[in-house]
């Protein structure tokens, strides 16, 4: 974890190896739920897929007893919170679970996105006012300059080294909102901008007490982004990225311009933080400096991780788990960090990769290469190099 | 001791026809297969390395010349690795140069120097663990792609004729080393042999003009080490060119057109391989002088 690099372990890496290569000698309690999915056609992909997101638009409307936040904790909120800290995972999971940058500072970026929606929205401030809904992208360019002037520094430097100025980076972004007077310290900014749109009742169908329309916001942009980024993950880029995570020094011999990647990936995660914390901004109303610690970081972290790093799917569930229990369990919540800390532990001992470990797909044509890779299997006698070698 | 002098008489290696060959056709169709062997494709001038205090490159000045298989041996921690990463762009040198078709490689960034046509694979095999075989090689491949991170996002005809043509290159590479039917197991699961295999595909996946090996052939049994041979002879007869570092001897003899020798970071000797077995200097460097 220190180092930022991937926890696989060598029996997962075995289990991996052995996908789609020896299904015969598999033991079929490891080939389950992904290789069942691969060998779906694409039709029924696309089907499951849709339904799945079905079902997380509709999450905010089936308050089932027992799975519930309330009555502690209005469970429409609760999901809006929960697919905040998704996107947040999604974005640092770029960073740490592809690139393997460990990025302790990445609430910085959240940060100076809730002040960017602040800034440009709220009548405390002096700026020019634009709508809400423009300082979505704006958080996001804003964010991402803020990424590439931390990253040209600072992303020569390799594992603990760059986890550490990104730590001072994260504290600094927080000083700064408190001593700068315009960012006005723990006054903060009120009546933080919201997407338009009115009720019957004439109240805004963004209300600061409504969640599920910021849900369903949040989900919506969640939705691109997973598009954008598996366009990404199945491209030289989601290659080069898991190459620098592998071996960085061996990437940038085979060609891979290892920094720029870097600060793509640096870009990436933190224009998705940036936008995390525009829409937390909207949705909470108010943003003050108060918010944007150093534990809040470290939540983010424990999201990715314990999802699985590198996949992006586990990084939805693993931010939708850290938002959830400390609102679902109040009794606990204040022992979050104690509870999330054991989890880890547990974690790393039983199942490093996380809860979802399941490496990305890194090529375009992945059914080719396996139709390709299944011939070779039937003829057995088409690896003629190979005997030629061995001659 | 031989040196500049003898290089003339170096024999032209006995490749058979490039264009015939099915790997340069298949694993890089677009290539320019320069069939004019025996020009200089790499100058070495003098070259020196030093860390700190230590010497590790005195001025080493020799010259690889395209389509040969040059040996460069010399006893431990006489330089070749120090060598390797200085013309690789890992080493800045201290001072001399290192031309490529005459450029001089200056301080190019290493994936620079990569897509200018020098590849290698590592003393210790340094490949992608986490990534499966064919991937391995699909990144050696992205070295000449030219689709970047927008192209990739809203998927352009490019990306897509690239990612079509490098499945194909993959396996073809894969075939050509000899493990194509692993093409999906994850590179850390694969076996030692196969690993080092391995990292020669990913290292022709980048289409180099010259290929640096370093140590292939180390924890390799005797069988392994004939195959090895064979491999290497076979891609020196696709048109590539090979520098080779190498500590068995026989392995050495058997497979270079030429041997340069380095101890103590300066260069002993550079001749033909039976030149090279009966020179007193490079066997007063192996075995020490006589009193």
């Amino acid at each position: 974890m220190s180092t930022g690099t991937p926890m696989g372990g060598a029996s997962e890496s075995q289990a991996r190896a052995d996908e789609l290569v020896d299904e015969t000698t598999k033991p079929s309690r490891l080939r389950g739920l992904s290789e069942w999915w691969n060998h779906l056609p694409r039709v029924a992909q696309w089907g499951f897929l849709l339904i799945a997101v079905a079902a997380a638009f509709a999450l905010p409307l089936v308050n089932i007893p027992l799975i519930t936040t309330e009555p502690g904790n209005n469970w429409p909120l609760a999901t809006a919170e929960m697919a905040r800290y998704a996107l947040v995972a999604i974005g640092l999971n770029v960073v740490v679970g592809q690139a393997g940058l460990l990025d302790l500072g990445y609430v910085g970026f959240f940060a100076v996105g809730a002040y960017v929606a602040a800034l440009w929205t709220s009548p405390d401030s002096t700026m020019v006012h634009i709508p809400y809904l423009l300082t979505l992208p704006l958080a996001a360019m804003v964010t991402v300059v803020f990424g590439v002037l931390l990253g040209i520094p600072t992303l020569r430097l390799r594992g603990d080294y760059l986890a550490i100025v990104t730590l001072g980076f994260g504290e600094i972004i927080r000083l700064l909102a408190t001593i700068i007077p315009a960012l006005k310290g723990q006054v903060g900014f009120q009546q933080v901008g919201r997407p338009p749109g009115e009720n019957a009742d004439g109240n805004p169908v963004f209300a600061n007490s409504e969640g599920a329309p910021w849900y369903w916001l949040t989900l919506t942009v969640i939705i691109v982004v997973m598009i954008a980024l598996g366009n990404l993950e199945r491209s030289r880029v989601g290659r080069n990225w898991i190459a620098l995570r592998e071996d960085e020094d061996a990437a940038e011999i085979m060609g891979v311009p290892t920094f720029r990647y870097k600060l793509w990936a640096f870009g990436i995660g933190a224009a998705l933080g940036g936008g995390a914390g525009a829409i937390a901004a909207g949705q909470i109303g108010f943003v003050n400096n108060q918010r944007f610690d150093v534990q809040m970081s470290i939540m983010f972290l424990v999201a990715v991780v314990l999802g699985g790093q590198g996949n992006k799917f586990g990084a939805i569930i693993g931010g939708a788990l850290v938002a959830y229990i400390p609102l679902r369990f109040t009794a606990i919540a204040e022992y979050k960090y104690l509870i999330f800390g054991a989890v880890l532990v547990v974690l790393m001992i039983f199942r490093p990769q996380g809860l979802f470990g399941k490496r990305p797909h890194l090529l375009t044509f992945e059914r080719r290469a396996h139709k390709r890779i299944a011939n070779l299997a039937d003829a057995p006698t088409s690896a003629p190099a190979a005997k030629e070698a061995g001659q | 001791m031989t040196d500049q002098a003898s290089s003339p008489s170096t024999p032209k290696p006995d490749a058979p026809p490039p264009l015939d060959s099915e790997v340069a056709q298949l694993a890089a169709a677009e290539r320019e297969i320069a069939v004019d062997v025996g020009d200089k494709l790499v100058e070495i001038q003098d070259l020196t390395v030093r860390f700190g205090g230590l010497t590790a490159l005195d001025s080493v000045t020799f010259d690889i010349k395209r389509g040969e298989i040059l040996g460069l041996i010399g006893p431990n921690g006489a330089g070749k690795t120090t060598c390797f990463n200085a013309m690789t762009g890992v080493y800045r040198p201290s001072s001399g140069q290192v031309l490529l078709e005459g450029e001089p490689i200056g301080r190019s960034k290493q994936h620079k120097i990569t897509r200018r046509g020098i590849a290698r694979t590592f003393q210790n095999v340094r490949l992608f663990g986490e990534m499966t075989a064919l991937e391995n090689v699909v990144v050696g491949l992205d070295a000449r792609h030219k689709v970047g991170v927008w192209g990739s996002l809203f998927r352009t005809p490019r990306l897509y004729r690239e990612e079509k043509s490098a499945i194909d290159r993959g396996m073809a590479l894969l075939e050509f080393v000899g493990i194509a039917d692993k093409a999906a197991v994850q590179a850390s699961a694969l076996p030692y042999g196969y690993q080092r295999r391995l990292e020669i595909a990913r290292a022709l996946a980048t289409d180099p003009k010259l290929l640096c090996l370093d140590e292939p052939a180390a924890g390799f049994n005797p069988a392994e080490k004939e195959e090895l041979m064979q491999l290497i002879r076979t891609i020196r007869a696709d048109g590539y060119t090979v520098l080779l570092i190498e500590h068995d001897m026989r392995l050495v003899m058997g497979v270079t057109d030429r041997i340069v020798v380095l101890e103590f970071g300066k260069k002993i000797a550079d001749g033909l391989p039976k030149d090279i077995r009966n020179d007193p200097t490079v066997i007063a460097a192996y075995l020490g002088e006589e009193d």
